[in-house]
């Protein structure tokens, strides 16, 4: 049976980083796209995205980082979802993060950077399709 | 996408005469019989033939734009009517001689690393050729945080230079002629103590307050509209603008004590025509605070100027300048009447749009950088930042940023606009946009005034909103292809070169932290403890803070820990996680 539950994402600025411009509109497009958005608000800790999406029951986090800081933030939002038994939370990113980082970001766990250029659409593509691949796994 | 309609000879925007039959221009409709006969003859017949390439042409506001533009479009007839440069209302220019007499001020903003760095970077900028100083502070010192604060993990010295203490403000500019160079400080919410920490090391340096010139950002009214670097709730943040603008008025003259932005909000997605009705109802909000205060409006508002972003609809930026310093010159007569003329100048710093710049074929940047500064200098900014061509990627490189002040000089000196006084105005469609962009403009003041003004705004995530909705207009029409981005969705190339950036020192932090813990071992403990309890008394009592910052600053008081004593008595504020 189809799972047609709505995806339930969470979209976060992580650390001091205030540029939400990005954020905002890509929180609109999944909202506009039937997903059920819970934006975070900004200069969230690590822990404070994580916590936030053990409470939402998410089923994926994006965060938006354009201050440089995504090598300290992303593997550390990835080791608090593993502590808290969110490993199947899909992690998702975009923002300014140079090309050579992004190896990097994806061995600790970053499913996708969406960098300057990315259409909304594409990145409500990859999550219904990511969210899809995620529940199939998750059916016996 | 609306249907092309034959447009009227004498069809009129806002700000002239609707009714289409009685010509403004032209002795007995001369102009509008012209008109008319050139659209019968010559215009429709081709426009038929070969259809335009658009059913409908709108700048990137959205405001409609014709064909052509005659006398008719102009709001009077003959000269008088426009004003002249240096007289109000300032339409064609701030100053008399403008550009004759003294060219824009390059200003290039800079900062990264630890202080030394920015003042490697800063001497770098002059030998180019830079003319006046300007430096933005990374996320946790314009956040009001120490380098070792838990939240500056990860941020240190990385999107501008990191800075603690009144030592490094004293090393930032070792060396440097303060009394004959003017410098920036791009800092909000903990402005007043970066602006104390300049100022304390401005004395060290033997200069006397009353010889330095700058600006301090200190416009927390945009924060909470667009760029989020706030501390506290609006009511002490504004507070404590004005604390600095009383202060700066009697000790330190030639300071301009706010600069007032529209560049932020811009970049979070205003149009021009919001980016301009905004910024000036901030700044009105602003001069009534200090009113509100005590102070005369003679005293002060000479020292207030603006900020604002020059994006790529080349004529609208022009347009939106002058009606910015119409708007001003004539709202601050009309409701603060100062006797000093200088009270209604719109001086502005003007910094090309950051978000306008692609990832893809970055090198296309120094076109539309180029174009920018072009459009800022014909709308007669009073100094200027071009952004590097890298700018999507990193912070600029000494190339790219020697590349960006060469633009400017190329303008300054070898294109000759520079050489005439307001050299577009007269332009029937500039002076026709200008008068749609402050007729716009007015419908905004309405709008916001009749919820009761700036602060109520606020209050309802008005303005936030209405820039977020303008933020996602834009990004469909990107996405659709209906805006041209070349390079993004026309004209693409494969994946970019790889370009050498600017190298993100992750060292800086390491270093940053050692001189914090050398200045609190090093430092007379006892001082700072009475300082930090007298500036909270201060705060409780709504008195002004700046001395008492002042006083912090010489006791080696850290910015953070300075930021924690007044975040214990006028509380953090808390924004609701709209979208």
């Amino acid at each position: 049976m189809p799972d047609d539950r709505p995806i339930k994402v969470l979209v976060a600025k992580a650390g001091l980083d205030g540029h939400d411009r990005g954020v905002k509109v890509v929180a609109r497009a999944l909202r506009d796209a039937g997903m059920e958005v819970v934006y975070t608000g900004l200069h969230q800790t690590p822990e404070q995205v994580v916590m936030a999406a053990l409470q939402e029951d998410v089923e994926a986090i994006g965060v938006s980082l354009l201050s440089g800081a995504h090598m300290h933030i992303f593997p550390r939002l990835a080791e608090l979802m593993k502590e808290k038994g969110l490993d199947d939370v899909i992690l998702f990113g975009g923002g300014i993060i140079p090309q050579e980082d992004i190896p990097g970001l994806e061995q600790v766990g970053v499913a996708k950077v969406f960098l300057p250029g990315s259409t909304l659409k594409e990145i409500v593509e990859f999550l219904r399709k990511a969210v899809k691949e995620k529940r199939g796994k998750g059916k016996v | 996408m609306a249907k092309a309609k034959p447009q009227a000879p004498a069809e009129r925007r806002a700000g002239g005469d609707r009714n289409g039959d009685t010509p403004r221009n032209g002795a007995n409709g001369a102009v509008a019989d012209a008109q008319a006969r050139w659209e019968r003859e010559t215009y429709r017949p081709a426009a038929n033939g070969t259809p335009e390439r658009q059913a409908d042409f709108r700048t990137l506001s959205g405001l409609p734009l014709k064909a052509i533009y005659t006398p008719d479009d102009v709001r009077e007839a003959g000269f008088d009517w426009l004003g002249h440069p240096g007289e109000f209302p300032f339409t064609r220019g701030v100053y008399p001689t403008m550009y004759r007499g003294r060219l824009w001020t390059i200003r290039q903003v800079a900062g990264y690393g630890t202080a030394e760095d920015t003042n490697h970077r800063f001497r770098y900028l002059l030998d180019q050729g830079e003319t006046g100083l300007s430096v933005t502070f990374d996320m946790p010192t314009l956040m009001g945080y120490d380098s070792d604060h838990a939240r500056s993990k990860g941020e240190v010295g990385l999107g501008g230079v990191a800075i603690d203490a009144a030592r490094d403000m004293y090393q930032l500019y070792e060396g440097l002629p303060l009394d004959k160079l003017t410098a920036s400080l791009t800092i909000n919410c903990p402005a007043a103590v970066i602006l104390a920490f300049y100022l304390d090391a401005a004395q060290r340096m033997g200069f006397p307050w009353s010889v330095l010139g700058g600006t301090v950002q200190n416009d927390i009214l945009k924060e909470f509209h667009a760029q989020n670097e706030w501390a506290f709730p609006p009511a002490p943040s504004l507070s404590l603008v004005v604390d600095q603008v009383e202060f700066c008025t009697q000790q330190v003259p030639r300071w301009n004590t706010i600069s007032i932005s529209g560049y932020h909000m811009r970049e979070a997605g205003a149009t021009a025509v919001q980016e301009l009705a905004y910024t000036l109802l901030d700044g009105l909000t602003y001069v009534q605070a200090c009113v509100d205060r005590g102070l005369e409006v003679d005293a002060f508002a000479p020292r207030f100027s603006f900020f604002f972003d020059i994006h790529n609809d080349f004529f609208e930026e022009i347009a939106k300048l002058r009606a910015a310093r119409r708007i001003w010159a004539r709202e601050m007569q009309r409701r603060f009447h100062p006797k000093n003329e200088k009270s209604l100048l719109m001086r502005c710093h003007c910094q090309t749009a950051g978000v306008s710049l692609l990832a893809q074929q970055p090198m296309n940047n120094i076109a539309r950088v180029a174009l920018q500064a072009l459009a800022a200098v014909l709308g007669g900014a009073q100094s200027l930042h071009t952004n590097g061509f890298d700018e999507t990627y990193a912070l600029p490189t000494e190339e790219t940023a020697q590349l960006a002040v060469r633009t400017q000089q190329i303008i300054a000196h070898e294109s000759g606009v520079a050489n005439v006084i307001d050299p577009v105005g007269g332009s029937y469609f500039l002076e026709a946009l200008t008068d749609e962009m402050e007729a716009a403009a007015y419908q905004e003041f309405a709008i916001i005034e009749g919820m009761g003004g700036m602060l109520a705004a606020i209050e309802s995530g008005y303005v936030r909103q209405r820039i977020g909705d303008s933020a996602m207009r834009f990004q469909k029409e990107v996405d659709s292809g209906k805006r041209v981005q070349v390079g993004l969705n026309q004209f693409v190339e494969g994946p970019a070169p790889r370009l050498e950036t600017h190298e993100f020192d992750l060292q800086a932090e390491v270093r940053a932290n050692e001189r914090l813990t050398e200045l609190r071992r090093t430092r007379d403990h006892a001082a700072w403890k009475r300082t930090r309890s007298e500036l909270q008394q201060a705060a409780r009592r709504g008195r002004n803070l700046m001395p008492h910052i002042l006083d912090c600053a010489a006791a080696q008081a850290t910015e953070g820990e300075i930021m924690d004593a007044l975040r214990e008595v006028h509380g953090e504020y808390d924004a609701p996680p709209l979208y």
